[in-house]
């Protein structure tokens, strides 16, 4: 088994100035979903440091949920999907080498997406899912994996009354943390969430933005997301996207109060986008 | 204000008039559909029922599901009383009265007995055809859904299975019977003399002599027949999956496989049933495949004694009976009042049959349906 402990000490410091250390390298990556034929992303270069929020904007089309799948290759599933240039190094490890198995790669990095998507199953059901398809059946192994992923996506005091009860009875904001509750459950190491908001109204989502700064102690997160005001308010930094370029990445204070680039400034004002 | 002055006064115009022929005509076409169904369903029932019941306790004709069809003697004696009884009887009776007058002595095929071959022959039928046909249609429909990608070679065979389900039923009874009736390989000690070709294996041949009119060749005629129906079918619920639970399942870190067995095949089940059903009620009602691959006329005995006395493969190889073909053997008698019992109950113990197929599928899609929402 390859030992990504190791690697991460020897990783090069994150160049921001936050004491952090890395966690996702994305080197000069271009993407395409047509064989190559025209590129979404045109050539990106970030890094994502551990245990922060990471936020990408930027307007529709821009490549910022492209770049989300990428990292954790969801785009593998779409036939025509291509990455042209550049790596994307995680734990200090390529994601595309030869010897990386995508299955194992999604186990370390989960994803929370846009629309809510629990199984029609039970609550317990829908956070076993993830430890059961790794195999694990021992019921007390279960039993704590589903109590301790319901406490930290804050949704235990809900739901610890109704486990057995279908997760599609839960609230549109307790299904989206009951999506939260999965992912954690199979102990990842980054968690991408691609607009996990825009279905909520605006108490499920304060929740969840909560819920988040709180994850942020054990886990490394990159969201995507459409509303500025919830990049400035969870994000430690953010990355603006336009036109499947990256055009402006720094911590959050700096982007929203003093950015360098002209164009990020009139995204961020709202003068286009 | 009066009446005169309404802005709103309705105007009788054509378009209303046509409007409403419209809707007339409709409504005709969709009620003269219902008429028709309720006219033939009520006959069938209307005179099949009688064959269902008899006069003395216990009231229900138990012989009708439980013997098979024999042949009904019919005379008269010197007075002119009418008699008629069904063959075995007719032995014991005869003995019992060897000095009766029997006068103008005929036989009528089928009149007699009941329905019990042919009954448990088209359950057999049914029920290996799905086996095997859901089997490869699921598979297929998985491969096709989940698998493979949208290449032309692909749209082609798409194209194949839909056109295959418009090919007539004849052309699949050739079908089965050149292929499964004659040309399948079967492991036998002495080599047909119709095997198309055959080698050794060890004591026994491999022999490609087919497996002449059976239930297997039967039922693997009617798989073929109807597995452009289920892979279409099973194929449009598995894309019917929202595909937020096959991304959900990937990001969780399942492989394909697992992504399938647990977070599409389950929700895919409904359809599945619904694609069963229909089915069924296609093979159940076939005749033109069996009548070449799977009955013949003087198979007398139940399918169940080969398989107690000559073991599996006699079982799966002998012919059976079949309720379809009964039917129409039934109809192709001579015009006789006392053949007509049987003929009306086996239409009618028919349509039941395919009706209980059907709903036994239909609760239990509705079962499966209640228990996943979503």
């Amino acid at each position: 088994m390859h030992d990504m402990s190791n690697e991460l000490t020897t990783l090069p410091k994150a160049t921001k100035k936050k004491k952090s250390s890395t966690v996702i390298e994305v080197d000069d990556i271009g993407f395409s979903y047509d064989h190559g034929k025209t590129e979404t992303l045109k050539g990106i270069s970030m890094t994502v440091p551990k245990n922060q929020v990471t936020a990408l904007i930027g307007p529709s089309g821009c490549g910022k949920s492209t770049l989300l799948r990428c990292l954790n290759r969801m785009n593998d599933l779409i036939d025509t999907a291509k990455i042209t240039r550049g790596a994307i190094r995680i734990l200090g490890q390529d994601i595309h080498a030869a010897d990386v198995d995508a299955i194992e790669l999604r186990k370390q990095v989960g994803m929370v997406f846009q629309k809510y998507n629990p199984f029609p199953k039970s609550i317990y059901d829908n956070v076993a899912y993830g430890l059961r398809i790794q195999g694990v059946k021992k019921k007390s192994v279960l039993d704590e994996a589903v109590e301790r992923s319901l406490k930290s996506a804050a949704l235990w005091d809900e739901a610890k009354d109704r486990l057995k009860d279908s997760a599609l009875g839960l609230s549109g904001g307790q299904q989206q943390r009951l999506c939260i509750a999965r992912t954690i459950a199979v102990r990842p190491k980054v968690i991408l969430m691609d607009e996990p908001c825009s279905a909520l109204d605006p108490i499920a989502t304060a929740k969840v933005e909560e819920l988040m700064l709180e994850l942020r102690r054990d886990f490394t997160i990159v969201i995507v997301t459409h509303s500025m005001q919830q990049a400035s308010r969870i994000s430690d930094n953010t990355a603006f996207f336009y036109l499947g370029e990256l055009i402006e990445y720094g911590p959050t204070t700096q982007i929203f109060t003093n950015p360098s680039v002209k164009q990020t400034e009139d995204y961020i004002s709202g003068r286009f986008g | 204000m009066t009446a005169s002055e309404n802005p709103f006064k309705a105007k009788r115009s054509w378009t209303q008039f046509r409007g409403k022929l419209g809707v007339g005509t409709f409504g005709a076409a969709t009620y003269f559909i219902l008429f028709c169904a309720v006219l033939i369903f009520g006959q069938i029932a209307y005179k099949g029922l009688p064959t269902f019941f008899k006069s003395e306790a216990p009231y229900v004709n138990t012989e009708f599901f439980t013997s098979n069809p024999e042949i009904l003697r019919v005379w008269h004696d010197a007075e002119g009383n009418k008699f008629s009884m069904p063959d075995k009887d007719f032995d014991i009776w005869r003995e019992k009265n060897p000095d009766a007058v029997i006068l103008d002595p005929h036989a009528l095929n089928y009149s007699a007995g009941g329905i019990a071959g042919p009954l448990v022959g088209t359950a057999l039928l049914v029920f290996f055809c799905m086996i095997i046909a859901l089997s490869i249609g699921i598979s297929a429909a998985i491969y096709l859904s989940e698998y493979c990608g949208k290449g032309r070679i692909m749209s082609l065979i798409r194209l194949s299975i839909l056109n295959l389900a418009g090919v007539p039923s004849i052309v699949f009874a050739l079908f089965g019977w050149g292929i499964f009736c004659h040309a399948a390989p079967v492991i036998v000690d002495h080599v047909d003399e119709r095997s198309l070709f055959a080698f050794s294996i060890g004591s026994s041949y491999l022999s490609f002599q087919g497996w002449g009119t059976s239930l297997l060749a039967g039922s693997c005629t009617l798989a073929i027949m109807v597995l452009p129906v289920i892979i279409t079918a099973c194929e449009e619920s598995l894309r019917a999956v929202p595909g937020g639970f096959r991304e959900a399942s990937f990001a969780l870190g399942s492989s394909q496989w697992q992504t399938i067995r647990k977070a599409v095949l389950p929700y895919a089940l409904p359809g599945i049933l619904t694609a069963t059903v229909l089915g069924i009620t296609r093979v159940a009602g076939e005749t033109a495949p069996i009548m070449l691959t799977a009955t013949s006329t003087d198979k007398t005995d139940m399918p169940m004694q080969a398989l107690q006395n000559e073991g599996v493969w006699a079982f799966f190889t002998q012919s059976v009976q079949a309720l379809p073909f009964h039917i129409y053997t039934l109809a192709k008698l001579p015009d006789d009042p006392l053949s007509k019992p049987m003929q009306n109950g086996a239409t009618f113990a028919f349509l039941l049959l395919v009706m209980g197929f059907a709903f036994i599928s239909i609760v239990l899609r509705n079962r499966v349906r209640k228990k996943l929402k979503w």
